[in-house]
């Protein structure tokens, strides 16, 4: 079957990048298996100190699409630090590639559990085997692909068909003997994910310049603080801001009240959720 | 770019003669041979003689015991079910476990329909043991369905003695000859076989067309079912231009068989000893002495048939692999792992297949830009180890 692979796909399997292993590698992730018909293997050299990728290498077995994803991962870690990195999914990687024919798109999933096994290798967590871990079951036995990672590509790449599950992990392309499991499986997470309330969004990290995060602060505690305070007779005003830490004073009913405490922590509160999680305030006149 | 196409197994280059013998039927001639007036009737001898063509090519009696089809997997499923319909007490069906696809996934239909399959093992040459075949009838067999020579590997088997085996025992033998017809003289008379399918495009004619033999005395049913065409035996109005084409396909083959012999198996040992020379760590798979002449199934190990074919094509060299990847069913071939060809092998398999049209020049241009891919792949592969 001849593949549609787009020019950047056809390039990265031609000239290959950042082949090889890092002798001295401090993180090294190894996926899949010759009896799979793919592998990689991911090494990186962190710096111990920024905790940035400073040199990223692979050694990939596998079809074109597999030797081009390897190519995007080891240049889309290079020079990011390991909580950078920790936040790459498959998609990802083949947004960088520009897009991979449907039934490609496992090479991507292998880019992404390689790295994160490198991860766990750097951060010295042991991978937790999946056939120790009483939840798991291999679902399709072909390609050893388990129910937990079934439900994470569900999840993680919003599949809806059992086509989509078999181009994303393989599973049920081999014998097909897991069929019926892997449809009920999709099933099961399709219901639980409608039934679960919508996720929060998770406030975005911001990265605030000090001038920002002071504006923030201020208009903070303009708005959303000090009505509240007055309303009850009391008042606060600004008095410094140094790195994450807030400097404030207590105005009028606030001064000797017993609950000042409650209300210094509630200030923080609505600092850290509106400016930054970091913060710390403190009183002054302490 | 200059194109080696070494993918003959897959389908050919049309044959230029093959191509001037059909045009008039594109053409002034595209009567239809069922009619009365003489406009259709002036179609109905070519078709005539191209039957007489391709029942010269197999050996048959009788230009009576070809039935037209549009392709090789008609031809098989025709076969089959005539077999099936006509021993409606039968139930049993002996085949192999390297099959192609047009017998091996009809067998899997028919298993979950409830007919009992036996799938015959070969062993690590791809080889089938004739008593194996004996072993498995029933009173129940309806029909033994074995190929001729294996599409991926071109190992051959024995036919001739499966024949007489299956005529002991009053069981219909059917034998999917896609790929040997033009590669191997054929006498059908030899074989003991009731059915025997072929393939127009395997052979120098373009796609849409086949051909069935079915012994004469064999009790048949017709598969489509319609017209009187074709005697009653295949309704559906003839592709008279396929079917010319095909005669003189047929004709070309007899003709250039002997090639085969010398001129094509030169060039193939040609390019096998240069790859297993140049190349360490590969392999040929399948018997090196019953095999078609045309046919080299060679295996590069710890590397990716994709990311080889990938890197030939680059380079104007067409084959293909029995790798997961290209077999889009994500498990390498079906035949090498009935074989026992190891994982590490199996994804790194390459068949070359040559024709009477290839050249040693293009042998010469593949033997010096294999070793380079293979060793560049084995660069970036995580199990080669110097």
């Amino acid at each position: 079957m001849a593949w549609e692979y787009n020019e950047k796909v056809k390039d990265l399997y031609r000239n290959p990048k950042n082949v090889g292993e890092i002798e001295d590698a401090n993180a090294v992730g190894e996926v899949g298996s010759i009896v799979c018909g793919d592998a990689l293997k991911l090494s990186l050299k962190v710096d111990k100190d920024t905790e940035t990728i400073t040199d990223a290498k692979f050694q990939t077995f596998g079809c074109g699409s597999a030797i081009a994803s390897s190519t995007a991962l080891t240049e889309m870690v290079i020079g990011k630090t390991m909580d950078e990195v920790a936040k790459i999914k498959n998609q990802d990687i083949v947004d960088y590639l520009g897009g991979l024919p449907a039934e490609k798109m496992h090479c991507s999933v292998m880019g992404q559990e390689a790295l994160e096994a490198a991860i766990a290798d750097y951060r010295g967590l042991k991978v937790v085997h999946e056939e120790e871990d009483p939840d798991t079951a291999i679902v399709c036995h072909c390609f050893g692909v388990s129910n937990k990672k079934i439900e994470k590509a569900i999840l993680e790449n919003g599949l809806r068909t059992l086509e989509d599950i078999t181009n994303y992990t393989k599973a049920g392309g081999g014998c097909g003997s897991c069929i019926d499991e892997i449809e009920q499986i999709l099933e099961e997470t399709l219901a639980n994910q409608a039934v679960a309330p919508p996720a929060p969004m998770p406030a975005k990290p911001k990265r605030l310049t000090t001038l920002q995060k002071i504006k923030l602060i201020e208009e903070t505690i303009e708005k959303e603080i000090r009505p509240q305070l007055i309303k009850d007779g009391g008042d606060l005003e600004l008095i410094d801001v140094e790195g994450n830490r807030v400097v404030i004073e207590f105005k009028g009913r606030c001064l000797g009240c017993q609950a000042v405490t409650y209300t210094l922590s509630g200030v923080q509160d609505k600092l850290r959720e509106m400016v930054s999680p970091d913060l710390e305030v403190t009183v002054g006149s302490d | 770019m200059k194109t080696v196409y070494l993918d003959n197994n897959a389908t050919t280059q049309v044959a230029p003669e093959v191509v001037e013998a059909m045009l008039p039927f594109l053409r002034e001639h595209y009567g239809n041979p069922s009619s009365m007036h003489a406009f259709g009737g002036r179609v109905e001898a070519p078709v005539e003689e191209a039957r007489a063509s391709v029942a010269k090519l197999i050996g048959a009696d009788q230009p009576s015991e070809i039935i037209f089809t549009s392709c090789g997997t008609e031809a098989d499923s025709t076969a089959i079910w005539s077999a099936l319909n006509t021993e409606t007490d039968k139930n049993h069906i002996i085949t192999t476990r390297v099959e192609h696809p047009a017998v091996r996934s009809l067998a899997l239909h028919l298993k979950r329909k409830g007919y009992r399959i036996t799938e015959l093992p070969v062993d690590s040459a791809g080889l089938i043991d004739p008593r194996d075949v004996e072993r498995a009838i029933t009173k129940k067999t309806a029909i033994i369905s074995i190929m001729s020579a294996n599409n991926e590997t071109g190992v051959l088997f024995p036919i001739e003695e499966i024949g007489r085996i299956a005529a002991g025992y009053g069981v219909k033998l059917h034998t999917d000859a896609v790929q040997l017809v033009g590669k191997q003289p054929l006498d059908v008379r030899n074989l003991n076989v009731n059915f025997l399918a072929l393939s127009g495009h395997k052979i120098h004619a373009p796609k849409g067309v086949g051909a069935l033999y079915v012994k004469r005395g064999t009790r048949f049913r017709p598969f489509l079912i319609g017209g009187h065409q074709e005697r009653g035996r295949r309704g559906g109005t003839e592709a008279v231009p396929n079917v010319v084409a095909l005669g003189k396909a047929a004709e070309l083959a007899l003709d250039h068989v002997t090639e085969e012999r010398t001129h094509v198996r030169a060039l193939r040992d040609w390019l096998e000893q240069g790859l297993l020379e140049a190349i360490p760590r590969s392999q040929v798979n399948g018997d090196l002495l019953n095999r078609l002449p045309n046919t080299t199934n060679v295996s590069f190990e710890h590397v990716e048939g994709e990311a080889i074919l990938l890197m030939m094509s680059d380079l104007g060299i067409a084959a293909s692999s029995g790798s997961a990847c290209t077999s889009g069913s994500l498990e390498p071939s079906h035949v090498l792992r009935a074989m026992g060809v190891p994982y590490t092998f199996a994804h790194g398999s390459i068949r070359f297949s040559l024709s009477r049209y290839n050249t040693a020049d293009e042998v010469e241009y593949v033997l010096e830009h294999m070793p380079p891919i293979i060793a560049r792949l084995r660069e970036i592969s995580p199990f080669w180890k110097d």
